[in-house]
Order: C-alpha cells, then structure tokens, then sequence
C-alpha cells in the first residue's frame, strides 16, 4: 500500500482538526504567548505580576473556594448518590435526580446566583420569612457576596456534579461482591470498610479534583453574584479586561488565565491518572 | 503518534496561531452611500454646512451609540429627541457597559455595521484612546474653554458633575460630614458606584472621602483609610447600587456623580441629594469623541451637533448633569433657568485631577483597595 | 440485597432532605418573582418575560443558537468518531484526548485568547450573536464525546460497517442510515445536554460583549429584580424538562453486570 493511501483515511479527520486547531488550540496558545509578552516583546514582567499580594490573594482565595466547596460537593454529592443508587437503575427517583443534577451543574452560573439572591438575598424569600417571625437577620452585611457566601453557592452545583460523575462508580458495585462478603461472615461495617470504599476510593478522589477544576475555573456565578471587589481569579481577570481605572492591564488578564491552565490541567493530569486506576476494578 | 507528526502538528498550530494574530484587511466601505465630504468633514462648514450635514446624515439612516444608560444625564431622552429631529434610528448597545468596554467594542466590531459611532467616555480611558477618534469642531465650539477641548477638535468634554450623596430621606438622617456615614444610622446601607479599581464612579468617591479627610488628588490615602473604617463598622454594603437595589432599600446610601444620583428621585420619592458641605467637591466631566472607523459617520457628526446644541445641553441639564457651555447660554438666556438654580449648589475649589495624579492614584488603589475592604 | 426498614427510613428522610435543599430555592424564586407592591401576588413579572423586547430577542437568539450548536456539532462529531472507530483505530486516544481537552481550558480562558479569531469570523461572515455558535461547539464537545461515545461502544459498528459494504454501501450510508440509528439515543443525549448548556453560557457571550439569554437576564437584574427571577427560574425548568424527556424517552445503556 502507498504511503498515501494509508494516510488517506486520516485525512477525513482533517475538518475536525482544523475546527478544534482553530477555535480551541489557537486561543489557548494566544493566551500563553500573551502571558509572555508586552508590547510585542518577551517578558516575564507579566508572571511575576502574578506574586503580587493582590494576585496572590485572589489565587489563595480561588484555592480556598475550589477546595472547600469541591469537598463539600464530594460528600454530600457521594452520600445523595449512594441514595439514588440504592433506588433502582430505572426509578423515577434517579431520573429525576440526574435531569435536575445535569441542569444544576450546567446551567448553573447566572441562575443560580438569582436563585439564591431570591432565597438569602436582602429581600429573599428565606430572609423575610426569618426576620419577620424570628427577628433573626441572616443578610447581615452580604455575607453572601464574599468568600462565605461563594462557598455556598458554589456547593449548589458541585453536589449535583459529583451525582453525575459519581453515579457510574457506584453503578460499578456488583451487588456480587456484598453477597460474596456476607458469605464470608462480614457484617456491614466491614463489608463498607474493607471493600467497598478502598474500590471506591480512586473514583472518589478523582471526582473531588474534577470538582475542584470545575470550581476553580467558574466565572458565570461569581460575576453574577459579586459586583465589587475581585475576590477570586476569575474576577480579576473581568477587571484586567474591562476595568476604566486600572488603563493596560490586559496582559496581566493573559497572565492570570494562563495560571488558571496550568493549574487546572495540573489537576485534571492527576484526575486521569485517577481515572485509569479506577477502570481497572469497576469495568 | 510519531514525534515527526508530533512536530509538524506543533508547527502547524503555532503557524495557525500566528496568522490570527494578524488583524483581519480593513473592509472597504464609504463608496457606496455616497457621504462624500461629511465622512470626514472636521467641521459642519466643510461637510457642506449643516443642511448637507442632516442630509447626508438621514441619508445614512442609522446610528449606534453605545454605554449609554437611559436614566444617566437624561440619555434616554436625548436618544429619543434625536431619533425624533431627524427621523434616524438610534441602536443603543450594551447601555450597561463601561468605557474601556466602549473601545473594546470599537475595535472587535471594526469595520461591521454594528460598530459604534460615538463614544462618551470617563477620563482615563478618553484620552488613552485619542488615536481612535476623528477630528470634529461642533458648530458651538467657540462656546467651550480651551481647557474642556482637544485644540484639533479629537474630543470634547461635554458634560459634568460633582460626586455627591444620594441618600433615601425616609430611611436615613441627611449627612452632614463625611463621618456622619459612619455613625450606626447608616449601619448596613453605604455603597460605592462601583469598585474604585474597575469604575471611574467609585473611583471618584474615593478621592471625595480622601479630599473630605484631608487628602488631595495627590494623596488618595485618607479616603482608602475611609473606607476601611466604614466597612469594618460594617456600614458598607459590597454591592453595586442600581434601579433594584435602590427600590428594595438594599443601598439606601449612594456615594455618586450628582447627576446619577438624581435620576434616583425615579426609584424612590423621598431621594435626595447632598454635597458634602465645607469640603471641595470632586468634579468630573466625561469626553464625547467620535469613533474615526464610524459605519455612519454623517450621523455620527450630526449627533456631536445635537448634544452640543442648546436642545442637547438643555436636555443633559434635565439629567442633573452640569452642561459645558452652560457658561455660555447663561450668558445668552439659552439654558433653562430654573433647572439650572436647581443644580445643588458648590462650594470651594473643584478637585479635578489630571492624568499623571489619576495614574498615581489608580496604582496605589491597586495596590491597597482589595486589603482595606476585605 | 433488599434495604432493612431501617435504612429505608433513614433514606427516606435523607432525600426529604435534599429536596428541601434543592427545591427551596426554587420556591423561593416563584415567591420573589410574583412579589407584589405591599405583599400581594403578581404574574406582572412573568408576564414580562413575553413582554419585553430586548429578553424576547436574547430568548430568540440563545434558542437559535442552541439549535446551531447542536447541528454543527453533530455534523462535526459525528462522522468523525464512527470514521475513528471504522476506519482510524489509532485515533481513538488522540480524538478522546483532543474531545475532553476543553474540560482543562476552562472557557474564561477560550475567551480572553480568541479576539484575534472572533475578528476573522466577524470579517468572514459578518457580526452576529449567532457567530458564538463555533466557540459553543468547542465548549460541548466533552459532554457529546461522552454520550455519543457510550452509545458508539455499545454495539459492534465495524460488523455492522462491513455487512453493509459488503453489501455494496457507500460510506455516507454506512454512517447516516446503518451506524446512526443504531447510536440514535448518544445522539438525543448530546443534543439535549448541549441545549442546556448553550442555554446557560454566559462567560463567553458576556466578555465578548453579545446579549445572549443569560447576558439579558444579568442585566435585568440590576433594573427589575422581579423579571430576572422569573427568566431564571423558567430556564431552569425548561432545562430540566428537556432533560427528563431525555432520560424518559433515551434507552437504556448497557445492561447491568455484564
């Protein structure tokens, strides 16, 4: 066979590899490149930009977030999972929980922030109901606009997202090995303990850094919930793009995207190691 | 993979990536539609004087502004006047842009139909951008002092104001000092227009507080210290005053341009606003320029005219906004008399700060802004 | 394994508790979306949501450009996965790997990079919302990937592919009328799943300054608080019946325990 005729059927791939080059590959590379340069020259001014104590804080405050709340997904998300599971695999019960799970944790941003801003918001339904009966004021100053309240929020569509990706490990459990361990004079305990959390270990794991990908990299939510201040990176890079005060920052918006890549491919790399270990058990 | 094809796939991206770097040829227009002289006509005598200029202009039939908020300096109004006069359709883009947001937009939609026209923009930004402007001398250009102008006609200021209080009577004591706002009356119900390091309003009042403790466009120190305390009292709301939030009674208490916070009076009926007495205000004016690529620039000239005109500046008073030639019509019996007995009144030497001063500020905002008000 | 008495109540209790969880925001949307003047009841928002002009144009063109999303999707993925499968075995990792690639470039990112490129479609095919459709397509790939991709697994299209070249096909027919009613209910899925989520974008259409559903129901919030609850709150249920339609009429994947 010619050289070109084994190339030929590779090159119906050809229309894909363009798009995908175009739309994905060439943007990322300008943001790298834009990291590097200023002004159309090499510079590493714009990455140790990035130690800055103002960038520095929005980075520690993006990790604190992603951490805090891709934890809180990953248990409460692990536990409503199991629940679910336990249901039966065509329940309406699972049903419905995977369709309002896939909305939550995809069409979440900008609705979400409304939805809570109408539950614990200023004139929220929740917070009107608790100061006019319990004279208790849970709006306090807008906790709900800073750290505490992104958390929340945040929460809210990472459970749903650890339902979804979670699902199929538990869906891996064969109900064999419970018999087989009952069989074998376990009891419970021993039977969660010993096998059926170190098998579920690795997809847990990898689900909880695919939510903290996930949470680091969020703007929709944070830019509709928060209008002042540039608490997290995302928001800084809004500011670095649009901001009338602060004239030129734009390549420190680049800088900033481009340590969002290198962080979130960091943990998405570990993510698949993860993801292979897993595989190997709960085919 | 071999790493051959590896290779040649790395070539190919950065080759990709590289050719979009290059901006895309200008498109060529202007040809058809025949403009001819006020495409770049510097003045309405050199378009062929005015009657050419509204003829090449309705000929044009459109035209795009952008940022403008229909309830900032009466611009909802003056959109409509103008649409009205001369029978062209006004496209108001993304009224909630700011004005970096205005040059952005500039330069993505370059060359289309939708670019917009005529920019109106806060200071820093205005005279960044001047090689984005055409020339153009207003028929009135005699009326505004040099120092309120571009001498070849780039841009001109057009209107101003000074940061003031807006305050909801029913629910708040009037400020009478700065540090009235951090007594417990106003616990929980201060906002800024914005954060100082991304909007040119919060910027301002800012400088108000630095100025009102002692500070000057040189030392925006005293202000950022303001703040802190303020929010430590916890009296400061981290939330962006608008129509909603003002309604709800979540920001009773507006740090803001004048003008903006007298179209409040439409939210709620007990709004009332207040420059701090005893303390020089901070003024600002804001900058009209038209776009040098304009897809309607008969139009967009036209418009210049309009704004600049007595109907314009008269409309701008209606907005609380203080008109740059109000001088002028004073003078000649052209403005409306008793909008303008109505601006409230100022005391003291205006604290504008140039160039070089709002630089120094922003970056010391930069630097200490997120930490004071955390 | 039935589930003791026991657990089924504690389960039971632990589900009324996500629900309440889940649901009471959505409740408290309905309450602050029909607030009245001095605490009555009011449809006047709802009412709104068909009313206003500059909501009914972004509802028009976020749908229209849902729609686009999905068909250049398809016309894109598709064909090139069962060719992969078919044809090009050695590709299956890099067209995984390239397909989940958007997973780590987070879309704040794909935006702050691709003004140059934006410029170029702009020049190309004018200026249009509906030019957001390519950037969309790059942002549900790994979703469609995953769906179409279990369905593709699921039946043996290479036997299916040479019983009907044998029989004298065209690689056209092969894949629209032999592979893709086989994978009919992957196809549904990534549909459905990248409506949601064109519906619910708004880093992209924002930063690049387009007015998108999301991008108006942002804005509506900062005049009419009332308005923009209830668009979010009718997205929300629009979203989550399109996706129990999905679950409802897909069929079932692979059978358990095999």
């Amino acid at each position: 066979m010619s050289r070109f005729s084994r190339l030929a059927p590779s090159l119906a791939l050809l229309p894909f590899l363009l798009y995908l080059t175009v739309f994905l590959l060439v943007p990322t590379i300008t943001v790298v490149v834009g990291a590097f340069t200023e002004g159309g020259r090499f510079t590493l001014s714009n990455i140790t930009a990035l130690v800055d104590p103002v960038t520095l804080a929005a980075l520690r405050t993006s990790v604190l977030l992603s951490a805090v709340s891709a934890l809180i997904g990953a248990t409460f998300g692990a536990v409503l999972a199991y629940l679910v599971v336990t249901g039966g695999r065509r329940s309406w019960l699972r049903r419905s929980v995977t369709s309002l799970s896939g909305v939550l944790a995809q069409c979440g941003g900008v609705m979400l922030a409304f939805a809570f801003i109408a539950t614990i918001g200023f004139s929220g339904t929740l917070t009107i109901w608790l100061r006019d009966h319990f004279g208790i004021d849970i709006f306090g100053s807008g906790w709900l606009f800073a750290l505490p309240g992104l958390i929340l929020v945040y929460a809210y569509f990472q459970i749903p997202l650890m339902v979804i990706v979670f699902l199929p490990a538990l869906d891996g459990i064969k109900p064999q090995w419970r018999e087989a361990s009952v069989n074998l004079g376990a009891n419970a305990w021993q039977y969660w303990t010993q096998v059926a959390f170190p098998l579920l270990r690795p997809a847990f794991l990898g689900a909880t850094l695919l939510l903290f990908a996930n949470a680091f990299a969020a703007y929709a939510t944070a830019a509709a919930l928060v209008s002042q201040g540039n608490p997290i990176v995302p928001l800084l890079i809004r500011s670095g793009l649009s901001s009338e005060v602060l004239l030129g920052h734009q390549h420190l918006a680049f800088a900033l995207a481009f340590e969002m890549i290198v962080v979130v491919a960091i943990v998405m790399g570990i993510y698949g190691l993860l993801l292979q270990r897993t595989s190997r058990w709960l085919r | 993979m071999t790493s051959r094809t590896l290779r040649l796939s790395l070539v190919a991206a950065i080759g990709v990536t590289a050719l979009a770097a290059c901006a895309p040829p200008a498109k060529d227009k202007g040809s058809d539609g025949g403009s001819g002289n006020a495409a770049t006509a510097t003045s309405a005598d050199e378009a062929g004087g005015m009657d050419a200029l509204v003829a090449a202009a309705k000929k044009e039939g459109s035209l795009n502004v952008i940022a403008l908020p229909p309830d900032w300096a009466n611009y909802g109004n003056i959109i409509k006047a103008f649409g009205d006069k001369y029978g062209i359709k006004v496209t108001s883009q993304q009224p909630d842009a700011g004005s970096q947001d205005e040059i952005d937009a500039a330069k993505r939609t370059k060359g289309t139909d939708r670019a917009p026209d005529v920019f109106d923009l806060g200071q820093a930004v205005a005279l960044a951008n001047t090689g984005m402007y055409a020339k153009y001398k207003v028929a009135t250009w005699d009326d505004i002092g040099d120092q309120f102008k571009d001498p070849d006609g780039a841009w001109t200021n057009d209107y101003g104001g000074y940061m003031a209080i807006g305050y909801d009577s029913a629910k708040v004591p009037e400020p009478k000092s700065i540090d009235d706002l951090l007594g417990p009356a106003y616990k929980g119900k201060v906002a800024l227009n914005g954060d100082p390091t991304t909007s040119g309003a919060g910027f301002s009042g800012v400088l108000m507080a630095a100025v009102a403790k002692g500070g000057s466009a040189d030392d925006i120190k005293p202000g950022v210290d303001f703040f802190s305390k303020l929010n430590k009292a916890g009296n400061l709301v981290p939330v962006d005053p608008t129509s909603a939030t003002i309604k709800s009674g979540q920001t009773p208490v507006v740090i803001d341009w004048d003008y903006t916070n007298a179209a409040h009076v439409n939210d709620v009926s007990t709004w009332k606003v207040a420059l701090l007495p005893n303390v020089d205000p901070v003024g600002g004016f804001y900058y009209q320029a038209i776009n040098a690529d304009a897809p309607h620039p008969a139009a967009a000239r036209l418009w210049e005219e309009f704004l600049f005109s007595d109907e314009g500046q008269n409309l701008w008073l209606t907005g609380g906004a203080r008109p740059i030639r109000a001088d002028a019509m004073v003078k000649a019996g052209t403005i409306d008399k008793a909008k303008y007995d109505a601006l409230p009144k100022v005391t003291g030497t205006p604290v504008i700060p140039t160039t070089e001063q709002t630089t120094q500020m922003s970056d010391y905002l930069a630097k200490n802004w997120a930490a004071a008000v955390k | 394994m039935r589930p003791s008495g026991t657990f089924r109540v504690v389960r039971m209790l632990m589900l009324l508790g996500f629900a309440v969880l889940f649901f009471g925001p959505l409740l408290a949307m309905l309450d602050f979306s029909t607030r009245g003047v001095d605490g009555s009841r009011t449809w006047d928002a709802w009412a709104n949501l068909v009313k206003d002009p500059e909501l009914n144009r972004a509802i028009v063109s976020s749908l229209l450009l849902a729609l686009f999303t999905v068909l250049l999707m398809l016309l894109l993925l598709v064909p090139t996965m069962i060719w992969v499968r078919l044809r090009v075995p050695r590709a299956t990792r890099l067209l995984e790997f390239l397909c989940l690639l958007p997973l780590t470039i987070p879309a704040l990112v794909i935006v702050v990079g691709i003004t140059n490129v934006y410029q170029w479609v702009t020049y190309l095919l004018g200026d249009s919302i509906l030019n957001l459709t390519f950037v969309y397509v790059v942002l549900v790939l790994p979703f469609a990937y995953r769906a179409i991709e279990s369905s593709l697994s699921s039946i043996d299209a290479t036997t299916l592919a040479e019983a009907a070249r044998s029989l004298g096909a065209g690689w056209w027919t092969v894949i629209g009328r032999i592979i893709v009613p086989n994978i009919w209910s992957g196809v549904l899925s990534a549909a459905f799943v990248s409506v949601a989520l064109v519906l619910g974008e708004y880093t992209i259409a924002s930063l690049l300054n387009y007015e998108n559903m999301q991008v108006v129901i942002a804005l509506l919030g900062k005049s009419d608080a009332n308005t923009s609850v209830a668009a979010s709150l009718a997205a929300i249920i629009f979203a989550f019946v399109l996706l129990m339609l999905l679950s409802v009429f897909g069929r079932s994947r692979r059978a358990e325990g095999r």
